[in-house]
């Protein structure tokens, strides 16, 4: 066993970093650093020069472009992607519908698709939970008929997180009800600009428009759109959500931002002295960071146990109750190092104009990021659901 | 002993009850929120002629000589309908302080219209630098003439952006900490030197950042006696965390409420929610904390009202424990509606926002076991 960095990786470090250094642009790390929304284009572009390095779909097979690097570059790269304050990646083309792809498609759909997703041409949305299928997702109703070459599309996706800059969605659909619930789901891919396709916002209670609703009304599919088997869906959902699951600790940002906040407790002013004085809230962050250590090494163990040839499976439910408990945890944290100064509201236009914020730089974001976070426990599987992964399929119960 | 409240008071409650559900449903309060005053004035009007904004007032005051289990009545009704006018800042905070330092003149000038639902004040206490430490003053007085002069900051002043007139606290001697040299001002809103910053907090409610920039007041302007104001901060702070401490029982008891009813309808995996064991238990947990926070609130109430010795201690005791629950059954309340409850269509997610800032105001959870701990 051994924890500690070879040269070849520290070398490796100073690569990742001197590049985003040179590359990272100025106008989106100030957004970043002061808490204004970045736009989609913003996003695009920022992944855009990743994938022009070659270092976008790190995780992929090098075979369709992926990085070929060790578990450790990997975190190594995705540390100082945090550490920098770069934007997070937007997981739903290149760590969710691209693996998906590599892994059932056929080699046409993997022609058609993958550098797509690889370059960031398009952008990829996920239609996985509807109104009445949440935890129960194999519940789903949204229905796929099939028509000769066509499949028409009937439902609603909810919960749709960026749909409004989407350009395809990969769907959950029925298409067929009459055996047991997980059997009859397929997998489809749908252009977003198919007529009969409609998103509408769904507000959330920081004040923001993430989430949506889409709504597809007798939307024409072509059949080559098809992911795997008809009656596959249940088993592709299963593989992805297990990659979601990974995805969502977070742990690099969060290093980041406990950071951040010990460096917070040193500036905000706390009578004639300053937050790090007092001693109970200290207390909390450093228990925050202690679990924070624990996640890490936790997430450490499944990739290094991935990399030796496993992929990730029960386990990443472990992670994902994990890094989501903390998210919220430090959200909170910040929450109370603010005290009143938690309380004013800003909206997006008062983010983006240049009249000075109310209270200390960084408050602007704190209580709508706590009041978001709240999500984190509920969104990709929620952490009951995980509970009942780790009881079925960990314990054996 | 017993824990009854008197018939009077259970007709109070009641009359707020029926107000709300006549009144003030979800979505009319979301409208007033969104409005650039928001609240209304008319259902303060109306809170007038219930005869609840001269509730806390002596009769010679034009009140009602109501004590903290009438105001722990009212909030605690309140925060069931998530009323959020401002009744805090305006009755439990400044009119008490102008009720009980107020010279003749003062309060002809204030309570009759503050009672009467016409004018509307607030109370300027903390800076950035003070947290929850009333005696943490830098806003200075100084002598100027017969007069004074006011320089200074005070931050998320509540109810700022309505108010006519702001009481404001102010060191006239001694070094940032000392209770000794504190003392209250009676500020118009119009005065030169005066500037408001208003905006919307994120539970619905309003606040203003207050800069007072060579303030010039006569010596009408001092409300009690100069340098002496802090133990009557501190006394109508405690009623006014008794208050708010109502306001989030209230609060919470809703949230359980509308949280079962959610888990009785939605069904996910073939059964109602409500039928999981695991999340039973949860709602066991929150239905307990709440019961037993609602227990520290009536021994608060009644220590107050009796003044008894260790009144102050009790109100620590049970905003540490409103923090605690506040967050236990917020957190629970969106997590056991699923998504719907971090949506803003839904009222959950409103609760749980006032839930969230009650957390904080007149001191969060750490600051009030410290505080009882020192006591």
């Amino acid at each position: 066993m051994n924890l500690s960095f070879s040269e070849e990786d520290l070398k490796f470090q100073s690569e990742v970093r001197s590049f985003i250094k040179e590359n990272y642009p100025s106008e989106i790390k100030e957004k970043m650093d002061n808490g204004v929304p970045v736009s989609k284009d913003d996003i695009v572009t920022w992944q855009k020069i990743l994938s022009k390095k070659g270092w976008f779909a790190i995780n992929w097979p090098e075979e369709h472009g992926g990085s070929g690097w060790s578990v450790t570059q990997k975190f190594i790269f995705q540390n100082e992607l945090a550490e920098a304050n770069t934007p997070n990646i937007v997981p739903f083309g290149v760590s969710m519908c691209g693996p998906v792809i590599y892994t059932f498609g056929t080699e046409e759909q993997k022609e058609r698709f993958l550098p797509d997703i690889r370059d960031n041409n398009v952008w990829w949305c996920q239609g996985y939970s509807e109104p009445g299928s949440g935890s129960d997702l194999a519940s789903l109703k949204t229905k796929a008929e099939k028509k000769g070459d066509k499949y028409i599309v009937n439902g609603t996706k909810t919960w749709t997180t960026m749909a409004q800059h989407a350009d395809w969605i990969f769907c959950l659909v029925r298409t067929d009800s009459s055996g047991i619930k997980q059997q009859g789901i397929s997998f489809l891919l749908i252009d977003m600009k198919s007529p009969g396709v409609e998103v509408k916002p769904i507000i959330t209670i920081d004040g923001s428009h993430e989430v949506n609703m889409v709504y597809l009304d007798n939307v024409e599919v072509p059949a080559e759109n098809l992911i795997g088997e008809e009656g596959a869906g249940w088993s592709i959902a299963k593989f992805l959500l297990a990659h979601e699951r990974t995805g969502i600790g977070g742990i690099p940002h969060l290093k980041r931002e406990i950071r951040r906040l010990r460096q917070i407790t040193e500036e905000l002013p706390l009578n004639e002295g300053f937050l790090k004085d007092d001693q109970l809230f200290m207390d909390k962050l450093n228990k925050v960071e202690i679990d924070l250590l624990s996640a890490e090494f936790t997430e450490l163990r499944t990739l290094a146990s991935i990399s030796a040839g496993g992929h990730p499976g029960p386990e990443s439910s472990i992670l994902k109750i994990g890094g989501t408990d903390l998210q919220q945890s430090l959200s909170d944290l910040y929450v109370e190092a603010l005290g009143y100064y938690a309380h004013p509201f800003m909206s997006e236009e008062d983010l983006k104009s240049n009249e000075k914020r109310i209270g200390p730089d960084f408050a602007a974001n704190v209580m709508p990021h706590y009041l978001n976070y709240r999500k984190v426990s509920i969104y990709g599987g929620s952490n009951e659901v995980q509970r009942n992964v780790i009881a079925k399929a960990v314990l054996g119960l | 002993m017993d824990f009854l409240i008197s018939d009077e008071q259970k007709q109070l409650q009641d009359l707020i009850h029926q107000f709300i559900q006549k009144d003030y449903p979800f979505d009319v309060r979301e409208k007033l929120v969104k409005t650039e005053e928001g609240f209304s004035k008319d259902f303060w009007k109306t809170f007038s002629q219930f005869g609840l904004l001269a509730m806390p007032f002596s009769e010679e005051d034009g009140g009602f000589n109501g004590g903290p289990v009438d105001i722990m009545i009212i909030l605690e009704a309140f925060g069931t309908g998530l009323i959020v006018e401002p009744y805090i800042p305006n009755i439990v905070l400044s009119g008490n302080l102008v009720s009980k330092l107020g010279s003749k003149d003062q309060k002809d000038a204030i309570l009759p219209n503050l009672l009467n639902g016409d004018m509307q004040l607030a109370f300027a206490f903390s800076e950035p630098q003070s947290r929850f430490d009333l005696n943490d003053v830098t806003t200075a007085a100084e002598k100027d003439g017969d007069g004074y002069k006011l320089n200074g900051y005070k931050c998320v002043v509540m109810n700022g952006p309505a108010a006519d007139k702001l009481i404001v606290s102010a060191r006239t001697a001694g070094s940032q900490l000392n209770e000794n040299g504190i003392s209250l001002f009676i500020v118009d809103r119009e005065t030169k030197g005066v500037s408001l910053r208003d905006y919307s907090n994120v539970d619905g409610s309003k606040a203003s950042e207050l800069t007072l920039e060579d303030v010039v007041l006569t010596k009408d302007a001092l409300l009690g006696k100069q340098d002496k104001a802090f133990s009557t901060i501190e006394e109508v702070v405690n009623l006014a965390t008794l208050a708010i401490s109502a306001e989030a029982i209230g609060i919470m008891q809703k949230m359980n409420e509308l949280t079962l009813e959610y888990t009785k309808t939605r069904e996910q995996f073939g059964q109602a929610l409500s039928q999981f064991q695991a999340l039973q238990h949860r709602m066991v947990d929150t239905f307990m904390v709440h019961e037993q926070t609602k227990s520290l609130l009536l021994m608060a109430a009644a220590k107050m009202n009796d003044k008894s010795e260790d009144a102050v201690k009790s109100i620590s005791a049970l905003k540490y424990q409103v923090g605690n629950a506040a967050k236990l059954i917020g957190e629970e309340a969106i997590q056991l509606h699923g998504g719907m409850g971090v949506t803003e269509e839904m009222s959950i997610g409103h609760y749980f926002k006032r839930l969230t800032t009650i957390r904080t105001i007149f001191g969060n959870a750490d600051y009030h076991l410290k505080k009882y701990s020192s006591l």
